[in-house]
């Protein structure tokens, strides 16, 4: 039996992913503690979201080999909504639209869902009203934005900030941004960031995928990894972000090949 | 109970020639007539209804004028099933509990009672809380009105049609056929000559009726066609919403359902139609279902006036059904918003028909069409404007959902313009449930199923808006039920 208190939250071994047939990740090994903030980075088409899509479950992602523990569980053979109601959750890089389907409905479900797996009640609607109130001033969004369709019409910071809302909704253990700072503007990128910061604690961790050390001033990671071609090929501390920054990722690529 | 005496024989088409009035003879025990269908048939269902022999010999034309008609049902709609077998049928049947007839609510069935609870209408004090007046039609025979006493107050008459005809002979006299002619179409004029009940409402002038009006509609009978003939008069500068609710049990035979549904509303009058539409649709293999083959029409007879049909339509076999507005006077609007889902074997042919002849009237479509299983949904839309429709404007969207890889949707619009001054507007788009929004919504923690609900009600809300609040949540509710092992 595998001790969840002292298991890490999240233990990636060797995992091999394809989409359509093509081979992305090529082992992947990753290891994320309760309390940790990680930076993923590297080129474009590397396997970023590939490997943040895999961790949720989308389905055109199919794990070739290798494994996945979540708090000491194989994550690999849970449903999609499973790991999300055990508290994974992903920022997606480009947030789907819902027409018709209003924004107070599907957070309200995502709730309900999340508490139901807990074995708590649903909340009253009045209750839901009130928090999400609180939760639209915490990360300091449009409040129209939760009166509207979810995502529907929206403005791509307007996407990348509801996804930060739905994060703060659900209140995950390991969050998953894939690249939510693109797109914003320097304002919006302060007020995401706070908002991941004020929901930080030492139970829950965060991986974030970026292109940019901007984020990464306001959000400081414990680690920052480098993807190349499907494999972390470097490791390293806060700096690597910077050096990166300054060098690009040729250097990198030299080293490894 | 009064006994008809009737000679049971059919009627061929010679018959008809010779103006032969036969006799009644053979008693009629049980409140069902016979198998099949001749003037005999004809003058019982008359006979039973006590009615007056204008009406009778309006039976009498529709029935004659359905029998030159040959079986030969209308072919041009996209839907296939078997003959039917029109003289395999019963025409007439009444609940046993009609003679004693309910006083009050308490002596209603209570698997009627039940019935309405599965669908979230209570037929008891809630209702009066928000405000229904419940007719329930049961097998044909009107079983129960509520709220008489209020709408008697404020001159509002909703009864069932036979009582109608009793009680407001000049005005049924004056509307009956006004809107849909016997001879309108070959389901028209069968139900004209068998009608057996229905509901009627009128409105006088300068009313807003206070409270929705509903009906609610359910065959109960093995092998029974239902006719029911619903009349709605709007007088000048009055309002009503009138709520329409079907089912019926699940049955191994097909039902034949064959309504017939008029509206007029006269100067700045206002009509708004809901429909919920469950009739039993077969089971998963395609067997036994209601075939619905409805005429509904309405007039926007006066000035300024406005028709509004809507309709959520997730059951019956087969759907045959076009709500439509004659835009008669000047500045009228006619809506028509639908949402029309299909399963397994289910077939639906249905739209909508917009007249424009009045000046400066105006029309919009919005139609959903939703298609799982092996289903085949058909939009099919006439928007006619005539030479005189100076001005006149319509707005048409046509959507359609795919669930699935075996369903089909195909939408018909037909638009004849004979005036130049007319603006058309025609958007139409087909989607499915993508995988994308699936996992975006599971990622949030929401299970397949419920996120195709909900994927579904988004498509469908721009048609639950126009429903009555309570009926919006039932529509969703039923959606749900329709589909109910088709996703997740
Ligand atoms: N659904 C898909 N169908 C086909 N190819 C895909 C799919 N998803 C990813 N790929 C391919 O897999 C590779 C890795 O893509 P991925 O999205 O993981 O890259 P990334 O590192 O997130 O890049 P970026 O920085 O541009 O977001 C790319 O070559 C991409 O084209
Ligand atoms: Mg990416």
């Amino acid at each position: 039996m595998v001790n969840q208190a002292i298991s890490p939250l999240l233990q990636i071994v060797d995992l091999c992913v394809s989409v359509e047939d093509q081979q992305i990740l090529k082992g992947v090994n990753l290891t994320v503690n309760a309390g940790e903030v990680h930076a993923i980075m590297g080129p474009n088409g590397s396997g970023k979201s590939t490997l943040a899509n895999s961790l949720a479950g989308r389905p055109e992602y199919s794990v070739v080999s290798g494994e996945v523990l979540y708090r000491g569980e194989d994550l690999l053979a849970l449903e999609p909504e499973d790991r999300a109601r055990r508290g994974l959750f992903l920022a997606f890089q480009y947030p789907m639209e819902l027409p018709g389907v209003r924004a107070w409905q599907f957070l309200k479900a995502a709730v309900d869902a999340k508490r139901q797996h807990n074995g708590e009640e649903e909340m009253s609607a009045r209750e839901f009203d009130q928090f999400l109130k609180d939760k639209v001033s915490q990360v300091d969004i449009d409040p129209e934005l939760s009166r509207r369709n979810v995502n529907e019409g929206f403005s791509g910071g307007e996407k990348k900030r509801n996804e930060i809302l739905q994060m703060a909704m659900l209140e995950p253990d390991l969050a998953l941004l894939d690249e939510t700072d693109s797109g914003l503007d320097i304002d919006a990128l302060r007020i995401v960031s706070e908002g991941v910061n004020k929901l930080r604690n030492p139970s829950n961790a965060v991986v974030l995928v970026t292109h940019y050390q901007r984020i990464l001033n306001y959000i400081t990671p414990d680690f920052v990894h480098v993807l190349v071609d499907g494999r972390i090929v470097r490791s390293g501390g806060a700096d690597l972000a910077h050096e990166l920054e300054e060098k690009g990722y040729d250097w990198i690529r030299e080293m490894v090949s | 109970m009064s006994t008809q005496k009737i000679i049971s024989r059919n009627t061929s088409s010679d018959d008809l020639a010779s103006d032969y009035k036969w006799g009644f003879t053979i008693d009629i025990e049980e409140d069902a007539a016979p198998k099949g269908l001749n003037e005999d048939i004809v003058r019982l269902i008359s006979a039973k209804k006590e009615e007056p022999e204008w009406l009778l010999e309006w039976r009498l034309k529709a029935f004659r004028h359905w029998m030159r008609q040959n079986f030969e049902e209308p072919s041009w709609a996209h839907l296939s099933h078997p003959v039917i077998d029109f003289q395999d049928i019963h025409y007439y049947a009444a609940p046993k509990t009609k003679e004693d007839g309910p006083k009050s609510l308490d002596e209603v069935d209570p698997e009627l009672i039940e019935a309405f609870n599965k669908l979230g209408i209570p037929l008891d004090e809630q209702k009066k809380m928000t405000g229904v007046a419940v007719d329930a039609v049961l097998d044909s025979v009107s079983v129960a009105t509520t709220y008489q006493d209020m709408l008697e107050k404020s001159g509002i008459i909703f009864c069932s049609m036979s009582e109608a005809v009793k009680n407001h002979p000049e005005l049924v006299r004056k509307y009956l056929g006004s809107v849909v002619p016997y001879t309108d179409n070959f389901y028209a004029s069968l139900n004209s000559a068998v009608f057996s009940d229905g509901s009627f409402a009128y409105i006088p002038k300068g009313v807003r009726c206070p409270i929705e009006l509903m009906t609610y509609f359910r065959i109960n009978a093995e092998e029974s066609g239902q006719f029911e003939r619903t009349l709605i008069v709007a007088e000048e500068a009055s309002y009503v919403s009138y709520l329409e609710g079907c089912t019926a049990p699940m049955r191994k035979s097909t039902q034949l359902h064959a309504a017939v549904v008029e509206l007029i509303a006269l100067d700045d009058a206002e009509i708004k139609y809901s429909t919920l539409q469950n009739w039993f649709p077969g089971d998963k293999e395609g067997v036994g279902g209601v075939y619905n083959f409805v005429t509904k029409r309405g007039k926007a007879a006066g000035r300024n006036s406005k028709i509004s049909w809507t309709q959520v339509e997730t059951g019956s076999a087969i759907t045959w059904k076009y709500p439509s507005v004659v835009l008669q006077g000047d500045n009228s609007v006619g809506e028509f918003y639908s949402v029309a889902l299909v399963n397994n074997y289910q077939q639906a042919d249905t739209g909508t028909k917009m007249i424009h002849i009045g000046k400066n009237t105006k029309s919009t479509i919005v139609a959903k069409g939703i298609s799982a299983g092996k289903a085949e949904n058909t939009y099919r839309g006439l928007v006619k404007i005539n030479a005189s429709a100076n001005g006149a404007k319509n707005f048409t969207q046509c959507d359609s959902l795919l669930i699935g890889d075996q369903c089909g949707a195909h939408t018909v619009p037909y638009i004849e313009v004979k005036n130049p001054t007319a603006q058309m507007e025609h958007e139409a788009t087909t989607s499915k449930v993508s995988d994308d929004q699936l996992f975006y919504c599971q990622q949030r923690g929401i299970g397949v199923e419920d996120a195709h609900y909900m994927i579904i009600n988004g498509f469908c809300r721009g048609i639950f808006q126009e429903l009555p609040f309570e009926f919006a949540m039932e529509a969703s509710q039923l959606l749900k039920v329709s589909l109910e092992g088709t996703v997740g």
